[in-house]
């Protein structure tokens, strides 16, 4: 099996959300929980998936592609992903990226050396209150990230 | 930061309590009430809609249309399975109050979608949930799990005929699923891109079945309607603007966060809540309404009252109610660009006007930033987007071209200063 069978079983439980001639639905999460286990989604993954729910593997990848907290090629044990848009742009938003990419010595779309770190840059994630805002790897939501705040969470992810 | 002055959607919270969520929580300060008078009274499908019409609820997420009215399109009698959706794809620029909803009172929403489907006659529910935010989602899902075993979710709710299933769906990254037909389509497992219209969702919605959706805040006024009546509601705010809103003040504030007061409530007393300026520098512009909605000088918002009708007078729109505050130093150049960017990169790609043109006007606008613009350009990035708004399938053409409009109609002089002198009037972000 591809995937572990306690990813099976989120997969199942997602699967249950739905009418049963309806397992496409489920597709997202699936792709989702496949994500968390493999670290990001390759073409097998992808297939994999598609097949468990009994749709084709061109469906999976379709959605795999358009959404945009999919990664398809693999990226650092932390994926940081900062907020520059226009309302955390006018609360550090902005200076929160740059510090992140001096820090850790990459650009935007690039990994550190180690392969800890990939930084990106995030449109709205829906907490500009919060600003700055960073989001690691998709799930967890750090808010109000003033240079100090970044400190102290690289040293906690390091 | 949240702040409720007269509380409906955030009646009796406490933020500084980790269990205020809780399903106890919410019975304890009069959740459930309004479902349980429904159930115990026998109150109609046909009374609810009424009171929700008395109440001139309108809709949260953006389009101001009347709940009740939405509602009563609902084909009651339809033989086969209908579905009720609530859309928290909350990625407007500037709004963040559905997810202050689905993690400090889900319960409100819950509440609210199980009298929906009493009131329409619906048996499945479905929650889709903004990607970024997981940790919401797995809050929303807990707090399902608390109803259903409370015996408010499920099979023969209170021990009535009634039946109503919900579910959590969630997203992973993308605006345009905020957009109530590709909401549809993703929900499906497909591509989020939008459907034509119509047929409506109201007879061709989820799995092409009748559909109703409304926005998370939506949802969650209703309780409040049942339990207080419409017109108590209504008269929380002013005519056509009834009740209570949540307003997302982000930017240049010293207090920003999510304030519900009442609609129809000076701009200048909603600033105040938020601390004033920050910095005690000088109000510049206001984007009202999230990052589609034109944006206003500082001078006109100080004028105006948040409601649905004052903010479409001073030439914008209430949109979702993200205020998006900027002082002096803000180049409206600069901050053109960042929100250009944004729509050129969630564009979904299915109408050529909208992909293509949104290209153009970021393009155009970065040009200009950069010290690259042409005298031509201003006529430019208004004859690009002529060509896109009301020619595409949804809305999201006509909301990138919005704030290059208002952009255009308030704050010329800068662009052209910035053609011609190849730097910003102004030193800040």
């Amino acid at each position: 099996m591809m995937l572990t069978p306690e990813s099976l079983a989120q997969i199942d439980r997602e699967v249950a959300k739905y009418p049963a001639d309806q397992k496409r639905s489920a597709v997202m999460s699936a792709l989702r929980i496949a994500q968390v286990e493999k670290g990001w989604l390759s073409s097998d993954t992808i297939k994999f998936v598609a097949e468990y729910l009994g749709i084709a593997p061109m469906a999976a990848h379709e959605v795999a592609t358009f959404y945009n907290m999919y990664d398809r090629a693999p990226v650092g044990k932390y994926k940081i992903t900062v907020c520059t848009n226009l309302p955390c742009a006018l609360s550090g938003g902005v200076d929160a990226g740059e510090y992140l990419q001096k820090k850790l010595g990459i650009h935007f779309n690039e990994t550190t050396a180690d392969g800890k770190f990939t930084l990106k840059e995030g449109e709205c994630m829906g907490a500009c209150g919060y600003a700055p805002v960073l989001l690691v790897n998709n799930h967890t939501m750090c808010n109000h990230m003033t240079p100090d705040a970044i400190d102290r969470k690289l040293a906690e992810l390091n | 930061m949240t702040v409720y002055v007269k509380g409906v959607v955030f009646d009796g919270v406490d933020f500084d309590d980790p269990n205020s969520w809780s399903i106890d929580a919410y019975i304890q300060r009069g959740g459930y009430a309004a479902l349980k008078k429904i159930i115990a009274e026998g109150i109609t499908q046909d009374a609810i809609i009424a009171e929700l019409k008395t109440s001139s609820l309108r809709g949260r997420g953006g389009a101001g249309f009347p709940t009740g009215l939405k509602w009563s399109f609902m084909p009651r009698s339809f033989p086969g399975q209908k579905y009720l959706v609530c859309n928290t794809d909350e990625g407007e620029p500037g709004t963040f109050k559905d997810l202050d909803i689905i993690v400090n009172n889900p319960h409100a929403l819950i509440e609210g979608m199980i009298i929906g489907g009493y009131a329409m006659g619906i048996t499945v529910g479905y929650n889709y949930i903004h990607g970024e935010v997981f940790e919401a989602y797995e809050r929303f899902e807990a707090a399902l799990e608390e109803a259903r075993r409370a015996g408010f979710l499920g099979d023969n709710i209170l021990g009535s005929e009634f039946c109503f299933q919900l579910h959590a769906h969630h997203g992973y990254g993308a605006y345009i699923c905020g957009e109530e037909t590709a909401l549809l389509e993703s929900l499906e497992g497909k591509k989020g891109q939008p459907r034509f219209k119509p047929p409506f969702p109201a007879s061709y919605g989820l799995y092409g079945k009748p559909t109703t959706i409304n926005n998370t805040e939506t949802f969650a006024s209703v309780p409040y309607i049942v339990r207080e009546g419409g017109q108590k509601f209504l008269e929380l705010g002013k005519p056509n603007n009834g009740g209570t809103k949540l307003f997302s003040i982000s930017g240049h504030v010293n207090r920003p966060g999510n304030y519900e007061i009442p609609l129809g409530t000076p701009f200048a007393d909603l600033l105040e809540m938020a601390g004033g300026m920050r910095g005690g520098k000088k109000i510049k512009a206001v984007i009202p309404g999230g990052s589609s909605a034109p944006v206003l000088p500082g001078h006109i918002m100080m004028e105006t009252t948040m409601d649905y009708d004052a903010i479409a007078k001073a030439g914008s729109m209430l949109g979702s109610g993200a205020v998006i505050v900027m002082d002096e130093t803000v180049c409206m150049v600069k901050a053109l660009r960042r929100l250009s960017y944004f729509y050129y990169e969630e564009s979904c790609g299915q109408c050529t006007p909208c992909r293509e043109g949104t290209g153009w006007l970021y393009r155009v606008v970065d040009r200009i930033e950069r010290g690259l613009g042409r005298p031509e350009d201003l006529d430019l990035l208004e004859s690009v987007g002529k060509n896109i708004a009301g020619r595409t399938i949804c809305a999201l053409g006509d909301a990138a071209v919005m704030p290059v409009q208002g952009m255009l109609k308030h704050f010329r002089d800068e662009f052209l200063h910035h053609i011609e002198h190849k730097k910003c009037l102004v030193p800040g972000f």
